[in-house]
């Protein structure tokens, strides 16, 4: 029996060694300021209490959608014509159904020719429909297609802006799919309170992308429209220009594009400002072996044509081509010393598949931060001393027993944030308050049924045993129901509302322990002592 | 020392009271909540988490002139923004609010607005402590979510304890829990207090405090039911409520003043939170004895009127 106390005193003290170095690691001296260090080393705090930004973002997939119809609708052009079918025009019907193409004018003798081409070419990724007597066809994206296509659009969002945002030397930034909503990236960023500078490199969805030129520069809309008849075809668009590499001057124009690019943003391979020859800025940029062979097929039959380098939803730059190029050349522009960081940055990182929307945006000065901290800690250190106090006044001896079991319940409580890289949030902190006041439950169940044990005329050890044993059941169901609603708060909240869940969680978990085994083992070294006669202070 | 030692007190006798006082409380709560939707069209004003919209808190370095700040807004042109003075006046804290934006692109154009009108328009020295930009979208996922989240958790207690009690017991906890949340729901309401995220929380958290004190008593109860078979079942229920009274009062008590410490302490981030609690905790243990446990005796009883059999609802027998 003695042996078996001293190894279970043993257990509790290496749990306290262990949770201990949780919280505060190694630290480097005893002195509060080294304390205080290791301990910040080891606590990790949410934004809202170091301060920090908080982004919610939506990844338009759409937008990646009908740029894979847009390079469909120009195979399906290219095969048509390599097999001499003829037809009249391939274009997407609907601006609101990015996911849909029709083919038209095809010719009735050709009819089973083009159906057996379009479904050995595109049966994969699109329901092809139709062939009829009026000669229209429809290719629909598979749904399950343009889900994955979606999914693999947020997801390299998530990587471009992770690389972005690496690049900022933001420490431990949290970037990740939200999934509250569909196609939503959380990013939370401590210690940025400056969010016009990061906005404007996680967002320059810039996509930077070279177009070939159909005609231009125009003054305006209307000359442009003009020089294409009054409608613009489905296969072009029409871009504003900006810079004088690109108008001629500072005045804005337009020109007209093809719409699918020749070179896209994720060609690039690599990307690196510099100075030409005269000390313009500029940014030379290397493109993937595919995209280069691609290139090059471009540029060696249209040699004397001009491209554009549209970027931000603007032509900065318009080239005349005077020879192929393969892989590797230079954009020239009238760039600010920023702007061709942050283009060369995004042309590394690689483009952003598609633009993104806000959907959220909360800042939390350091300042506040700070109050929140003093304030969340006053209020546990008083919660703490006023609950422990009680328990004193009211168990007498067995006070101390439940105050010690509460101390090492917060030990574990905090061991467990620093092991686990949980993150302290300030609704965390009054989950560590409302620990102490639910896990203190526990005690005063225990200590409550041995006080009516010892009513009912038990002796001592008995008395210890039994309450213990009809307190156990109580506690069980008591911890489930609280960890229920907590595990349920966890899936659906977020960021400092799931901090909460998370302490509440772990400090209940280690209620269990320190309430009923520590407690327990406690009690079971000071019946050992008790002579004869004497009872339990309780 | 010792409390409600020996108290004999005739808790079902009482059932009548309970009922108006619960019925006076909820109902007042529901009539708060009717008239804040057919003013604001929802049931308590909600925070900027759910409403959507723009919400700068700044600190000016003297004490701010709210009527400054308010003609530094228009003069900017800024429309519909409401200006007020943000918790304690030594602060000299001022919450700066602007309703929804519907366009999401726009977004985070009034919070720079804001900012730089006031730069302009007004020498008070300030730093920007908190900016919340909420578009429509993410109020709207947030409003459903936590909805949801509260009813998962209702619906994940009333399984547990259908599974380690019965049926019975577990309806009426799910019952006095639904009464403490409207009850709580309903103070926010009557103070015209907003709902937040963290509020939110708290009313869960509440949803599992009130859950345990009530299995404290079922626990009790059981107990009991096993031990003395031929007693009436308000008998027992009426022991194991008293027999437990000293524990339900301690508990409570002590994490009342853990809660009133966080409301007095914890500063206004927490404050809506805190109240939450300290209402919550409350009416929890209230309910416990004066809701969930009568459920029990009248379904009982209403099973004896209608010849189903006058056995008690005798639960399974612990299995841990």
């Amino acid at each position: 029996m003695k042996k078996n106390l001293k190894n279970k005193v043993l257990l509790i003290i290496a749990v306290l060694v262990v949770f201990t170095y949780g919280i505060i690691g190694v630290p480097s001296g005893v002195s509060g300021k080294a304390l205080m260090e290791a301990l910040s080393n080891r606590i990790h705090l949410g934004l809202d209490l170091r301060g920090g930004a908080h982004l919610i973002l939506q990844v338009v997939v759409s937008e990646a959608v009908a740029s894979e119809t847009d390079n469909t609708v120009a195979r399906v052009q290219q095969d048509l014509k390599t097999a001499k079918l003829t037809f009249s025009q391939a274009y997407k019907p609907d601006p609101t159904k990015p996911q849909v193409i029709r083919l038209e004018g095809t010719t009735q003798p050709n009819a089973s020719v083009v159906r057996s081409l379009l479904d050995t070419k595109y049966s994969n990724e699109y329901d092809v429909n139709g062939g009829g007597a009026d000669n229209t066809w429809t290719l629909t994206m598979k749904p399950l297609v343009q889900k994955a296509l979606e999914e693999k659009t947020v997801q390299q969002a998530i990587d471009t802006i992770r690389d972005r945002v690496d690049s900022l030397g933001v420490s431990e930034p949290l970037i990740q799919e939200y999934n509250l909503g569909a196609n939503q990236i959380l990013v939370e960023l401590p210690g940025i309170s400056d969010l016009d500078r990061v906005k404007s490199i996680i967002q320059s969805t810039a996509r930077l992308e070279i177009h070939a030129v159909v005609g231009g520069p125009y003054q305006d809309e209307t000359a442009a429209l003009a020089s294409v008849g009054g409608v613009v075809p489905p296969d072009e668009m029409l871009v504003h220009g900006s810079g004088a590499l690109a108008t001629g001057s500072d005045a804005d124009s337009v020109y007209v594009l093809q719409r699918v690019s020749v070179v896209a943003g994720s060609d690039f391979r690599s990307a690196d400002p510099g100075t030409d020859q005269n000390g313009l800025r500029n940014v030379r940029f290397t493109l993937t072996n595919e995209a280069g062979d691609k290139f090059y097929e471009y540029t060696s039959v249209n040699v004397g044509k001009s491209m554009a380098v549209v970027m931000g939803g603007r032509v900065r730059e318009v080239a005349n081509i005077k020879s192929a190029i393969r892989d590797s050349g230079e954009i020239e522009g009238s760039f600010t010393p920023d702007e061709v960081t942050i283009l060369s940055k995004m042309l590394r990182t690689g483009a952003l598949p598609a633009s993104l929307n806000y959907l959220e945006d909360r800042t939390v000065g350091a300042s506040l931060g700070a109050d929140s901290i003093r304030q969340g800690v006053t209020a546990a250190i008083v919660g703490v001393l006023v609950v422990m106090a009680f328990m004193l006044f009211y168990y007498r001896g067995s006070g101390i027993n439940a105050d010690l079991a509460l101390f090492l319940n917060l030990v574990i409580l905090l061991g467990f944030m620093g092991f686990s890289k949980a993150t302290l949030t300030l609704p965390g902190i009054a989950g560590v308050i409302l620990t102490i006041g639910m896990g203190v439950d526990s005690n005063v169940l225990i200590f409550e049924r041995i006080r009516e044990e010892v009513r009912a005329g038990k002796a001592p050890s008995a008395a210890v045993d039994q309450g213990f044993a009809h307190a156990w059941v109580t506690i069980v169901d008591t911890h489930v129901t609280t960890i229920v609603s907590a595990a349920i708060l966890f899936l659906f909240g977020s960021g400092p509302v799931k901090g909460f869940a998370v302490t509440l969680t772990f400090g209940l978990a280690a209620n269990l322990f320190t309430a009923v085994y520590v407690s327990r083992v406690i009690f079971e070294a000071h019946l050992n002592k008790l002579k004869p006669g004497e009872t339990v202070s309780i | 020392m010792e409390l409600f030692h020996g108290v004999n007190v005739d808790w079902l006798g009482k059932k009548w009271y309970f009922l108006a006082f619960s019925m006076i409380f909820s109902v007042a709560g529901i009539i708060s909540m009717s008239m804040h939707w057919v003013q604001i069209g929802s049931p308590v004003p909600l925070s900027v988490d759910f409403r959507g919209g723009t919400q700068v808190q700044l600190q000016f370095a003297q004490t701010p002139d709210i009527g400054r700040i308010r003609q530094a807004t228009v003069e900017a042109g800024i429309k519909d923004a409401s200006v007020v003075a943000y918790d304690v006046a030594s602060n000299n804290e001022v919450l700066i609010s602007l309703p929804e934006q519907t366009n999401e692109s726009s977004l985070d154009a009034g919070r720079q607005q804001i900012v730089d009108a006031l730069h302009a328009h007004y020498a008070n020295q300030f730093t920007v402590r908190n900016v919340q930009v909420v578009g429509p979208t993410v109020g709207k996922q947030l409003e459903r979510q936590a909805g949801l989240a509260t009813l998962y958790s209702m619906a994940g207690m009333l399984v547990y304890l259908w599974f380690r009690f019965q049926l019975i017991y577990g309806v009426a906890a799910v019952v006095a829990c639904f009464h403490d949340t409207l009850i709580t729901v309903g103070f926010f309401a009557l103070t015209g207090q907003e709902i937040s995220l963290t509020v939110i929380a708290a009313i869960l958290t509440l949803v599992g405090y009130s859950m345990n004190d009530t299995i404290v008593v079922f626990d009790r109860i059981r107990e009991n039911l096993r031990l003395s078979r031929r007693e009436a079942l308000p008998d027992v229920v009426n022991r194991s409520i008293n027999q437990t009274l000293s524990r339900t009062v301690l508990t409570s008590g002590l994490t009342f003043l853990t809660v009133l410490s966080l409301y007095v302490f914890g500063g206004q981030v927490l404050r809506g939170f805190s109240f939450a609690l300290v209402v919550g905790i409350l009416i929890g243990t209230y309910s416990s004895i004066a809701v969930a446990a009568p459920m029990l005796v009248a379904w009982q009883e209403w099973r004896g009127k209608s010849g189903k059999g006058t056995t008690l609802p005798a639960a399974k027998r612990a299995r841990v």
